[in-house]
């Protein structure tokens, strides 16, 4: 049987469960790489950190873990606030407040690369 | 009515197992990194927009009470990531049964100490 849910990502139960593995990979392997990049880069300066925002693969990383970070946190919350939160109207608000709040942060995350300034484009 | 029933509701006597310590403050670390989002962003697109805003950024991460919510921010997301490196070893089968998932709970918890006070040291060295 397919249970539907209406708030939920997929509103599939298996589907929000392999979003949320392969978008915990996508996160993983771009949060262990920036804390590389800080540790090995101590006295950062502008240019560097500009620089390695402008690669176009660091862009298109870090539009996919905005991506990834949305579904992430809208599977995480949903499964938290249908635990935790027990009146529907209550809840129904909660969710959609964290999913109009998460569709913000992606859009602001994708104008932030939109506007980088100072540095030079790499391709 | 049975009169020998076990009386348990001591909630003083009553313990969490590791198991579920560890489940709760993935929870917990995952609603606080959601929290801590807006802040991450705001300071990205600062020291991303001009050179003086980095160096605006660079400056406010030298005070206590940046470099504090800073470590707070980072610690929940070591914790996170050592925790779902944990869940997804147990979904591809290991560390499943009860002894063994208690172990990896408590090596799990004992890894993301670790890195916690590393990154501690890290950030105020």
């Amino acid at each position: 049987m397919d249970v539907k849910n209406a708030t939920s990502y997929s509103g599939n139960g298996l589907r929000d469960w392999l979003v949320q593995r392969v978008s915990a990979i996508v996160l993983a392997a771009y949060l262990i790489f920036l804390l590389c990049f800080l540790v090995t880069h101590p006295n950062l300066t502008y240019e560097a950190w500009a620089l390695l925002f402008s690669n176009m693969f660091m862009k298109i990383m870090t539009i996919l873990v905005l991506l990834a970070l949305l579904l992430h946190s809208w599977v995480g919350l949903w499964t938290v606030l249908t635990d935790y939160v027990k009146p529907a109207w209550l809840r129904g608000l909660l969710e959609v407040i964290v999913i109009v709040t998460l569709l913000g942060y992606f859009i602001w995350g994708i104008t932030i690369l939109w506007n980088i300034q100072g540095a030079t484009f790499i391709y | 009515m049975n009169k020998k029933r076990p009386v348990n509701l001591g909630l003083l006597t009553i313990r969490f197992p590791i198991t579920a310590i560890v489940s709760i403050l993935h929870r917990v670390s995952g609603v606080v990194l959601f929290l801590s989002i807006p802040i991450l962003l705001y300071l990205l697109s600062c020291s991303l927009t001009t050179s003086d805003g980095f160096d605006d950024v660079m400056t406010l991460l030298q005070g206590f009470w940046a470099k504090l919510m800073i470590f707070g921010i980072l610690s929940a997301g070591l914790y996170h990531l050592v925790a779902g490196i944990r869940h997804l070893l147990m979904d591809c089968g290991f560390a499943e049964e009860k002894t063994s998932g208690k172990v990896a709970a408590r090596v799990m918890l004992v890894i993301a100490i670790v890195l916690i006070i590393i990154m501690g040291v890290w950030l105020w060295m």
